[in-house]
């Protein structure tokens, strides 16, 4: 047993309250009475009211919950297809240039991304609305995906797959009932990855967006240029409730997929 | 046939909306600006065949890019942003490493929970955790409020609106990136190389000069990456924290964009910028590309 040293204690509750006060505070200042968002005068839940009755949030909100689902879906099936690609594909015409195209738009700025979708949607003429976010999101989250989903497929028994092979099944069938139960702990978490990158984006959903289609970011954008408000406190506090019950809640939930595997991997050598 | 079919629907997908795009910016670069819906010359006309073919590559220049390189605005802002990035990568490692390291020392039940608790910013909103800064920042925010309190400081500090609230803006939302791989080395350090090098002489601060930070130098380098590269492309940050004279070329090739129209202009910031990340992306898949090599 290792004891911590006061160095690593310190060094520890500073770090974690530099990463959780900011939200705390945030958190905190989304029940506050007063319109000034830095003077506390009393508990409200008021702001929550009001946020409920903007009905350009609530627009905004659908559009990005739209939105975030479709992207995240269709990404979901083409990053898991590029990351069998890459990873079973063996060598085909092209496969250098493929892998660069997976991992390129990881390390791209938002801004060159969200500038060159812009300009293809206009040269072939296609209007900006939800479908262009769509295209633009799956676009980039794909790569998220492919990559979250390749490392548990390289690191996946090829033998189980031969075997259901050799037993009379298609290989369409070996994947559905082999390969995809086994992988499908890491296509969730793309999923997951892939609709909370979707929810978050502000740049490229900005140049793909038209006037038809506001995402929450965008709403959120231009409304903070202009100051720091308690509706947007609320809708914050909400959004960071969210994001912090599901990823608790799958943590939890994989941790006991995971003992579950084991036990049962464990009762099959016995 | 269905292995071909499996490989071309994510490849097309990719060449049309990620290739093809690129191209486009560049052609666009390379075009003029003009008053019209898309505002720049020379379109493609296929209808003319050769000739318009032609035509259409004798329109293009690099206009643009002598206006980037004569502008020194231009320059400012690359120079300013390599700037920013790096000096935030390097404020992001001093205060990462610290954490890292607490993280790997700390007892193996302990390690999952603070792992969540370092994860669970990175999916919080990006937007929303900047915002929060705002509040804390500004002139009769919660920091200068808090100081004052304290007697510390007497008039509030001016933080909000200047390259010191970008810093801090990119080392919080960066810093999971830089903790991450950083704890990922050190807790695969054998503990017992330290013990041996204190038994041979070594004082502790020694020790952890001597081995620690060799054997984490692949955490560290990696980390340093993730947090650089788009610390250097980063708009949201300097445009919410930052003030008027923060120049990065992030903002710089959204307000060509968005607020001046210039296409054409905007699509060379953006070569230039893509041309600027090539060398460190380049260095950090080497990086990777030894680590991997190294475990094996």
């Amino acid at each position: 047993m290792r004891r911590l040293s006061w160095f690593n204690v310190t060094s520890l509750t500073l770090g974690f309250a530099f990463l959780y006060i900011p939200m705390i505070i945030l958190v905190i200042y989304s029940f506050n009475e007063s319109k000034l968002v830095t003077v506390w005068s009393g508990f409200s839940a008021k702001w929550y009211g009001e946020l409920f009755q903007n009905e350009a949030f609530m627009r905004a909100a659908w559009v990005t919950i739209k939105v975030a689902f479709f992207s995240s879906t269709f990404a979901t099936v083409l990053g898991t297809m590029a990351a069998y690609v890459i990873v079973r594909g063996g060598r085909f015409y092209g496969r250098t240039l493929f892998s660069g195209f997976i991992y390129a738009p990881l390390v791209m700025p938002e801004v060159i991304t969200g500038l060159s979708l812009l300009l293809l949607f206009i040269s072939i003429g296609l209007d900006r609305g939800v479908l262009t976010i769509v295209l633009a999101h799956t676009t980039f989250s794909m790569c998220y995906v492919s990559v979250v989903v390749s490392s548990r497929l390289a690191s996946f028994d090829r033998a189980l797959e031969e075997a259901a092979l050799d037993l009379g099944c298609t290989p369409f069938d070996a994947f559905r009932l082999v390969t995809l139960p086994i992988i499908a702990p890491a296509v969730i978490a793309g999923w997951l990855l892939a609709f909370t990158l979707s929810l978050d984006d502000l740049v490229i959903a900005s140049f793909t967006a038209g006037p038809s289609a506001t995402t929450l970011p965008i709403k959120i954008f231009s409304s903070v240029r202009l100051g720091v408000s308690p509706e947007i406190n609320a809708l914050s506090t909400l959004m960071i409730a969210i994001v912090t019950f599901g990823v608790l809640s799958t943590s939890i939930y994989s941790k006991r997929a995971i003992a579950r595997q084991q036990k049962e991997e464990q009762e099959a050598e016995q | 046939m269905r292995r071909a079919f499996l490989i071309c629907i994510p490849y097309f997908w990719l060449i049309a909306l990620f290739f093809i795009p690129f191209l486009i910016v560049v052609k666009i670069a390379l075009s003029d600006s003009m008053l019209s819906i898309p505002p720049y010359a020379p379109k493609l006309d296929i209808s003319a065949g050769w000739a318009g073919l032609k035509a259409f590559f004798a329109a293009l220049d690099f206009e643009n890019f002598t206006f980037l390189a004569e502008d020194d605005l231009y320059w400012k802002a690359y120079l300013s942003s390599v700037k920013i990035a790096a000096i935030s990568t390097l404020l992001t490692l001093l205060v990462g490493f610290p954490i890292a390291y607490g993280m790997a020392q700390s007892a193996p039940e302990w390690r999952p929970t603070l792992m969540m608790l370092v994860i669970l910013p990175f999916w919080t909103s990006f937007l929303i955790r900047v915002y929060a800064w705002i509040g804390i920042l500004s002139n009769e925010g919660f920091l200068n409020q808090f100081l004052m309190w304290l007697g510390i400081i007497s008039d509030p500090l001016i933080i909000l609106n200047t390259n010191t609230a970008v810093y801090i803006g990119i080392v919080y939302t960066y810093l999971p990136f830089m903790i991450l791989p950083i704890y990922a080395s050190l807790e695969k350090l054998d503990s017992s190389l330290l013990e041996a090098g204190q038994d041979l002489g070594c004082s502790r601060v020694s020790a952890f000069w001597l081995i620690t930070i060799p054997l984490s130098k692949a955490g560290i380098i990696a980390g340093c990456f993730l947090v650089f590269i788009p610390a250097l492309g980063e708009f949201v940050i300097p445009s919410l924290l930052g003030g008027s004279k923060t120049l990065m070329i992030g903002k710089v090739l959204w307000e060509e964009f968005f607020s001046n129209r210039d296409w054409p202009v905007a699509s060379a910031v953006a070569v230039i910028l893509l041309l600027l990340l090539i060398i460190p992306i380049i260095l950090f898949q080497r990086n990777e590309q030894k680590n991997r090599e190294a475990e094996q």
